[in-house]
């Protein structure tokens, strides 16, 4: 049996995303947590997120879990979910601009105002709902997803990875956005795979049997 | 290549029980939200929203277990209205599996609500629900303005500048709802819906009035809605959401399918 630890910083829906975990892994152990031992001998890690930029900083430094973080390229297999994603780049245009955890170059931006479709259509922000996610290339966390399957969305700031070899995924609202990244261990996405039925699940329980191997 | 316009199945809880049930074929039990959630989802519903309307206090936190038993086993997102009144309602059911919070008439009494919880929370979790109601002479210029009270009460607040101001106090969507067209079957105001969608940058949610599978496609092509909510046409089993979603592609929608 192995063990999943679900990081609580005190900023995320971890009901849903530890729900989630154990409905696609019975036989695993979900634990939600902010116990740095207990993370760090886990055998994967989940880092969810809501809310602000600032705050989440905060949170986790609050929660003594920044070190931890940042090495997130050197352990287990990690999933980072929405502000899990946002907070893994250099930093952040929110709350006036904040310095972030820095295990991959790149930052997060404000949609611009106004955004605007290709056909001229106006989009509304934040991106509220259901998108077609392009996978930009393979990964066992693909693996049984088809490409431009729709997953939930619900972001005001998206992220401009430096290192676009590290793109697993993008998506097109305005213009063409990274929507998730995959890099040795680590897989993070801005989509809600717990709350994107059955591709979001297939994606939490690829993540659950993944080894890390690439 | 965008977003899907969203359907939203919305249903009315009581003491921890969908009212009047729901008509699927194969529930025994159709006043459990459980159930009713996990037939939502197979049926394709894009999000599904309670609102609770328990009048006694002493079973208003029933709500709050509803939404812990439908999130460990429905992965969509889910929304929650009805007695939210300070911050700590809004995190004790996002924290229960909430993915989105409803306020409404707590908005009215206190516009600063709305920016405490969504500093707190994040925008993308707060919803502000708009009941809206024509207040204009037939050869005035249109003029709506908010209620409460499920319509019984005015605020004299201009429905558009409401929302604009909701919009800057960080309400990350507006669920707007015309009391002159809510229960009647004869489609959403689309006037009302597109001035709004118009004033502001957040998703607009449009509610009141559907009768018909046309009305949904008039909600987002005339009204400019993001998403369309319904909750007899679905619930008594006159449409099915696969059929709502094949009929809005068939006009051009962008749906998930």
């Amino acid at each position: 049996m192995q063990r999943i630890a679900v990081i609580d910083y005190g900023m995320g829906n971890l009901h849903s995303v530890s729900k989630a975990i154990e409905h696609v892994a019975p036989d695993h152990e979900v634990v939600v947590t902010d116990n740095e031992a207990i993370i760090r001998s886990a055998d994967k890690i989940v880092c969810p997120g809501q809310g602000a930029a600032a705050d989440c900083m905060s949170a986790i430094q609050q929660h003594g879990l920044a070190d931890l973080l940042s090495g997130a390229l050197s352990g287990q297999p990690f999933l980072g979910i929405c502000m899990g994603y946002q907070v893994l780049f250099d930093q952040s245009e929110e709350n006036g601009g904040v310095k972030c955890l820095a295990v991959m170059p790149g930052e997060a931006k404000r949609f611009e105002h106004p955004l605007h479709a290709d056909d001229g259509v106006r989009l509304k922000v934040p991106h509220m709902g259901w998108s077609k996610v392009i996978q930009a290339k393979a990964h066992p966390l693909w693996q049984g997803i088809e490409d431009g399957s729709r997953f939930y969305f619900a972001h005001s700031y998206y992220c401009v990875p430096a290192n676009s070899d590290s793109v697993s995924g993008f998506c097109d609202y305005g213009h063409r956005i990274a929507v998730s990244v995959a890099q040795d261990n680590v897989f993070a996405c801005q989509f809600h795979p717990e709350k994107s039925a059955d591709a979001g699940l297939r994606l939490l329980k690829n993540f659950v049997q993944w080894d890390a191997q690439i | 290549m965008g977003v899907a316009k969203r359907i939203i199945p919305c249903l009315d809880v009581d003491a921890g029980r969908v009212v009047k049930g729901v008509n699927f074929v194969d529930i025994r039990d159709a006043g459990d939200p459980v159930n009713v959630a996990r037939k939502y989802n197979q049926a394709g519903a894009d999000e599904i929203t309670f609102l609770d309307i328990t009048a006694s206090s002493d079973d208003r936190d029933t709500i709050v277990q509803v939404v812990e038993q439908v999130a460990s086993e429905v992965f969509i997102p889910l929304t929650v209205g009805g007695g939210i009144r300070q911050v700590s309602d809004v995190r004790r059911l996002l924290n229960a599996g909430a993915d989105k919070v409803g306020i409404n008439s707590a908005a009215v009494n206190r516009p600063e609500l709305v920016r405490e919880a969504s500093d707190k929370v994040g925008s993308q979790c707060i919803i502000v629900s708009l009941d809206a109601k024509r207040v204009s002479n037939p050869n005035e210029p249109l003029r709506w303005e908010i209620y409460t009270h499920g319509g019984r009460k005015t605020t004299g607040i201009d429905a558009v500048q409401w929302a604009i101001q909701m919009a800057e106090y960080g309400a990350g969507e507006i669920l707007l709802t015309s009391m002159d067209r809510d229960g009647t079957k004869i489609g959403f105001d689309l006037e009302l819906t597109r001035i709004i969608s118009d004033a502001i940058e957040i998703p607009v949610i449009a509610s009141g009035g559907v009768g018909n599978l046309d009305h949904l496609v008039d909600g987002v092509l005339k009204g400019g809605a993001d998403a369309v909510l319904a909750a007899s046409i679905f619930h008594f089993g006159e449409y099915s959401i696969a059929e709502a979603k094949a009929h809005m592609a068939t006009h051009g929608i962008e749906v998930r399918l």
